[in-house]
């Protein structure tokens, strides 16, 4: 009662957690934790970003854009794009079908399933490339099969969409099953009991409830694909033009003391990486302006 | 549109939620399903929508087996607890949803859509809230939208769980008295789930009391009142006062107290359990050798149309609770002219008694 008295007369001036007496800390304590965050922030965030277009743009536009339209590099574009527009739609597929079992069906194994649709965030990517090298490579499991039968998997371009698919496979899962479990499925009861079939229920109820959630997932999920360097590190093979990743393309770039082109490169990274901020700053502003369109009226 | 059930078993895990349950629900009437949380209602009631599948037993709609149908085909209307309106379209669009989801061949054109939805708007008389969507509503508009959602479809039987259970009690009152009416214009066979008794006395024109899975009474709410088939029936209706005791003779021995008995279906010294009202007991000073049993006044609650009064039994309760509550009503008038004060010992009888075999035998005194 007294908190609730207090913090409608202080309300308007700062937050709940400030205004009650009872949790403010003394301003040296305010002051000490803000510039603790911030400096962190500022040397171990900020100036790296700073830093890679600082780089990049060190020998003037003419070399950053040569270093980017180098034919090399645009194959590293292409071929993250293509992992890429494989890995994030398989793994929308799969995340939301996950998530519908989960969220809607009782089954065994349930916690199970779970708990390994996190294993791709606890295992190391490298562990995630060397399983595929295990299991296709040439002294793989399957490594004489294949190549009896001329398929290349492993430092060849279906290898990289493996280890993509494994690293991003968590994204949108994780995204949609608090959302789902969250709002039950007495609306898909609803609209069955009302005549609808499994798939107008799909697409008519369920999907608009979690649209926001699915595209915050797959916006994650395509800057992890895009950004990906362990797992594909160790199934590609670095061949130059053929099996190179922009995120692999930097590094030998890198390696060559080519600084300005590998910085140039990183920084098609980097600005993706802004993009995906954008877009999720965007898409959580529309989330939320359309909850509180729905709330007051 | 009759339904009909025959013996539905139904268990989740190792909890039996309905056993052997048989009911016929008269065509064009409103019937409650009453009673405690837990004890199969609102299974029975989604077994019948199809939302639910039976072990054993059958679902009859119209003298048809509908037992394997699917809910979609079932053409029920079914209104949730918590409404289950979809929240991301307007009003309009959710009362609309049954009619455009039909098949290209059974759907009507989009005029005729937007007439239908406009009556059933007008007749849930919310036609103002139609392009509102449903965070914005109360919780007695979002109930009537429900309803009209469900009536869309033009359902053999119309089915609500709880249909006034996430509302205040002043909306639910007014609810319950527009649906009411809605059901006598409509005359669409109707069940709803409710733990209420007061709620289901007032709406429904038929009751039947459910308990761990059984039907315990079915009837009028004024048969189930008066002449409850069970002590469970009894004391879920309303308030109850229990006697346990002995038949002698024409007296009903409760401890060291006789309660006359006017007419008794029991035996001779059958051990019995009696029930009888808060309105029907009558209470009167304590004379040496009276008969009724002996009580002292904890409590008078002298509020509203009638003065209830607490007492506590003046010999203890049995073993398992130390006192022995009852529980008396009577009219304020009539408390002044009996001068009753709290801690006097009085004495109770109970001309209305209902009894029962007592349930585990009464040890003898």
């Amino acid at each position: 009662m007294a908190g609730a008295l207090s913090s409608m007369a202080f309300g308007s001036t700062g937050s709940a957690f400030e205004a009650r007496a009872a949790t403010r800390d003394p301003a040296w304590v305010k002051w000490l934790i803000l510039g603790l965050s911030l400096s962190f922030f500022a040397i171990f965030i900020f100036l790296p970003l700073v830093a890679v277009f600082v780089e990049a743009l060190r020998k003037g536009w003419g070399v950053y854009l040569t270093a980017l339209v180098e034919p090399d590099a645009l194959a590293a574009v292409r071929l993250t794009l293509i992992a890429a527009a494989i890995a994030v739609p398989l793994n929308l597929v799969f995340g939301v079908a996950a998530a519908w079992a989960i969220a809607k069906y009782q089954f065994p194994g349930k916690n199970l399933l779970t708990t390994l649709i996190d294993l791709p965030f606890s295992v190391s990517p490298v562990i995630a490339g060397l399983i595929y090298v295990l299991v296709f490579g040439a002294q793989g499991w399957f490594g004489s099969w294949l190549s009896d039968n001329d398929i290349k998997i492993i430092f060849a371009v279906p290898g990289i969409v493996l280890a993509t698919i494994f690293v991003t496979f968590p994204f949108v899962a994780r995204e949609l099953i608090p959302l789902m479990e969250s709002q039950g499925s007495e609306e898909e009861e609803a609209a069955v009991v009302l005549g609808a079939s499994g798939w107008q229920t799909f697409w008519r109820v369920t999907m608009p409830n979690i649209k926001w959630g699915l595209l915050y997932g797959i916006i994650l999920c395509n800057a992890r694909a895009m950004g990906e360097f362990g797992a594909v590190s160790v199934v590609s093979g670095h061949i130059r033009g053929q099996t190179n990743t922009l995120p692999l393309h930097v590094e030998i770039l890198y390696n060559e003391y080519n600084f300005v082109a590998a910085f140039a490169v990183a920084s098609l990274l980097a600005l993706l990486a802004l993009l995906t901020l954008v877009l999720k700053a965007v898409i959580d502003w529309r989330a939320r302006r359309q909850q509180t369109k729905r709330t007051v009226s | 549109m009759s339904i009909a059930v025959k013996n539905i078993d139904k268990s989740f895990g190792t909890f039996k939620a309905l056993d052997g349950v048989s009911l016929e629900f008269p065509t064009g009437k409103l019937v409650a399903l009453l009673g405690p949380s837990g004890c199969g209602k609102t299974t029975l009631l989604r077994i019948i929508a199809g939302l639910e599948f039976a072990d054993k037993g059958q679902v009859f709609l119209d003298s048809e087996n509908a037992s394997d149908r699917h809910v979609r085909e079932r053409q029920v209307g079914f209104v949730f607890q918590h409404y289950a309106l979809f929240r991301h379209m307007s009003v309009f669009e959710n009362v609309a949803f049954g009619l455009r989801v039909r098949n290209r061949k059974e759907r009507r054109p989009e005029a005729d859509i937007r007439k239908r939805v406009d009556e059933l708007l007008d007749l849930v008389q919310l036609a103002w809230l139609r392009d509102h969507v449903p965070a914005q509503l109360s919780g007695g508009q979002r109930q009537r939208i429900a309803l009209a959602r469900a009536l869309a479809v033009d359902p053999r039987v119309l089915l609500l769980d709880e249909p006034f259970g996430a509302l205040d009690a002043k909306v639910r009152k007014e609810l319950r008295r527009w649906l009411r009416n809605l059901h006598e214009d409509l005359q669409i066979t109707s069940i709803f789930v409710t733990h209420d008794q007061e709620e289901a006395m007032e709406l429904a024109d038929e009751i039947v009391v459910m308990n761990r899975g059984r039907v315990e009474q079915i009837g009028t709410p004024v048969d189930v009142y008066d002449r409850p088939a069970t002590p469970f029936v009894y004391g879920f209706l309303g308030a109850a006062n229990v006697f346990e005791g002995r038949v002698e003779g024409a007296r009903l021995r409760v401890g060291d107290d006789w309660l006359p008995l006017r007419t008794s279906s029991a035996a001779d010294g059958a051990a019995v359990t009696a029930f009888s009202r808060p309105h029907d007991i009558e209470i009167e000073p304590d004379k040496a050798d009276a008969l009724g049993v002996k009580a002292r006044i904890h409590r008078i609650l002298n509020v509203g149309g009638m003065a209830r009064i607490e007492l506590h039994g003046a010999h203890g309760g049995n073993g398992a609770s130390p006192i022995h509550h009852y529980e008396v009503e009577l009219p304020r008038e009539h408390l002044r002219s009996l001068a009753l004060a709290e801690g006097q010992i009085v004495r109770l009888h109970a001309p209305q008694l209902a009894l029962f075999p007592a349930a585990p035998p009464v040890t003898p005194q």
